[in-house]
């Protein structure tokens, strides 16, 4: 049986991690490698990192990170932030992430997302949706970190994605972004159940019970948080065990 | 020893590099993990990896388009007799077909055709994407010391439907059986990437590394 994902996510900034675990063996809690040795350790499904560097000049200290976590963590490695182009894509793939997360570039052209599909594979291709609710029961696409409307439909944008060859969906919903109120459970059901492909749930979870909602009453089969898990609050084991406890498959 | 990492341009190849180099380290195997699309060299090599991700035909033709390579595979696989492991696509090229997006002739190592997942439960997502249970069909050195309820990270659309159930070393469950390790004589495959599976993945290669069949 296909077990459910728990995937940490780090942010990234020229290269050092600016959120991410700090627990007092960990000698260097600013080193992305070291952090993800920690999370391979912890039986983390996936690891996520979002490049959250302001220049493009920077973006070689990404590559850089990506290598070095790629030679020492055999778990897969997304990345995303700042993917526009073909390019982009090759480089982080190359550089050894295992798939890559694409968002504001395909809300400019969409046909960037078919692209990439085609050139490199759907598997490795996580079409990333950041949507705001815009009235009862309708969730609207933003990009630039939900300041910019698009007034694209979130789960017709899901289908599209997924029709131009994504092979995951990573939806953020803006509105509970940083708040650790739980998922948007009726936004993450309704693009859960509209697309063939797997979603992953991510923005807003504080405590362990949200992860069982997204994934129980969300339809997400994976999901994705930062704060609990790098705080220290709980740890993946923890996490995992309190969704067995609820009758969800996880990998132990 | 010499492990050739067939490189016909189906992706990174560097982290799986660094996998069979970790494996080989952790189980004292004085072995060369080298990336390569020369024929020669694989010709030569004590162990043949071919690794694939995207589609059955693109990484057919991309086997294709490098002059010699498909030869020199058969030459140490077949008339060598030399262990062959291949991941992914990788895996599913060794069939006698392939049924992704066209009809695409495989190297017909291992009795079968490559088509579409179809779980008996429309709930189930496709791709099949995440961590599953291995469970074993029969004794393989492949499996040696991996503890039972192992887990494997899959990616994936479509999957080997093998012609004779013996080629079958281990299965999934994804709505319906799904072949996870195929292995006949000295030629294996798994549909999972062992270079991503953490411990059990690193085990299995290691058995790869050792493997004399």
């Amino acid at each position: 049986m296909l077990k459910m994902r728990v995937i940490p996510c780090l942010d990234v900034k020229d290269g050092r991690v600016v959120k991410g675990v700090n627990f007092a063996d960990m000698m260097d809690a600013g080193d992305p490698v070291a952090q993800a040795r920690f999370y391979d350790r912890e039986g983390a499904d996936e690891l996520c990192f979002l490049d959250i560097t302001a220049s493009a000049e920077d973006r070689d200290t990404l590559y850089d990170v990506v290598r070095h976590t790629a030679e020492q963590c055999f778990m897969p490695l997304t990345v995303g932030g700042g993917v526009r182009t073909v390019d982009d894509v090759r480089r982080l793939l190359l550089a050894g992430a295992d798939k890559v997360s694409i968002n504001t570039a395909a809300v400019a052209r969409p046909e960037f997302v078919r692209e990439a599909a085609q050139k490199f594979g759907s598997q490795c291709v996580v079409a990333a949706i950041d949507a705001k609710a815009v009235e009862p029961g309708r969730w609207a696409v933003f990009t630039h970190g939900g300041r910019r409307p698009t007034g694209i439909d979130a789960i017709d944008w899901a289908r599209r994605l997924a029709g131009y060859g994504a092979g995951e969906i990573l939806l953020t919903s803006m509105d509970r972004d940083g708040t650790k109120s739980g998922f948007d459970i009726p936004l993450t059901r309704a693009v859960a159940d509209a697309v063939r492909v797997p979603v992953i749930a991510s923005g807003g979870v504080g405590t362990l019970d949200h992860l069982v909602e997204g994934i129980r009453d969300g339809h997400a089969t994976a999901v994705l948080a930062a704060s609990i898990f790098h705080f220290g609050t709980w740890r993946i084991g923890e996490a995992k065990a309190h969704l067995a406890a609820f009758g969800i498959p996880v990998r132990n | 020893m010499i492990v050739a990492i067939v490189d016909y341009g189906s992706g990174n190849l560097r982290s799986a590099a660094k996998a069979f180099e970790r494996a080989a380290a952790e189980n004292a195997i004085g072995a060369e993990i080298v990336v390569t699309s020369v024929p020669e060299i694989v010709a030569g090599a004590d162990r043949v990896v071919l690794p694939g991700v995207g589609a059955f035909a693109d990484c057919r033709r991309g086997l294709a388009a490098v002059p010699g390579l498909e030869a020199a595979m058969r030459e140490a696989v077949c008339a060598r007799g030399r262990p062959f492991l291949g991941i992914c696509v990788g895996m599913q090229l060794m069939a006698d077909r392939g049924r992704e997006f066209e009809i695409t002739e495989g190297l017909g190592w291992i009795g079968g055709e490559v088509v579409a997942l179809e779980p008996n439960d429309p709930v189930l997502k496709i791709p099949h994407i995440g961590w599953n249970e291995l469970i074993q069909h029969r004794v393989h050195p492949l499996l040696e010391g991996l503890a039972a309820g192992a887990h494997g990270y899959f990616v994936h659309s479509y999957h080997f439907r093998l012609r004779e159930d013996v080629d079958l070393v281990a299965a999934t469950d994804y709505g319906g059986r799904v072949a996870a390790i195929v292995g006949h004589n000295n030629v294996a495959g798994t549909q999972f990437h062992p270079e991503k599976s953490q411990m059990a993945g690193l085990r299995l290669i290691g058995n790869f590394l050792r493997w004399r069949p």
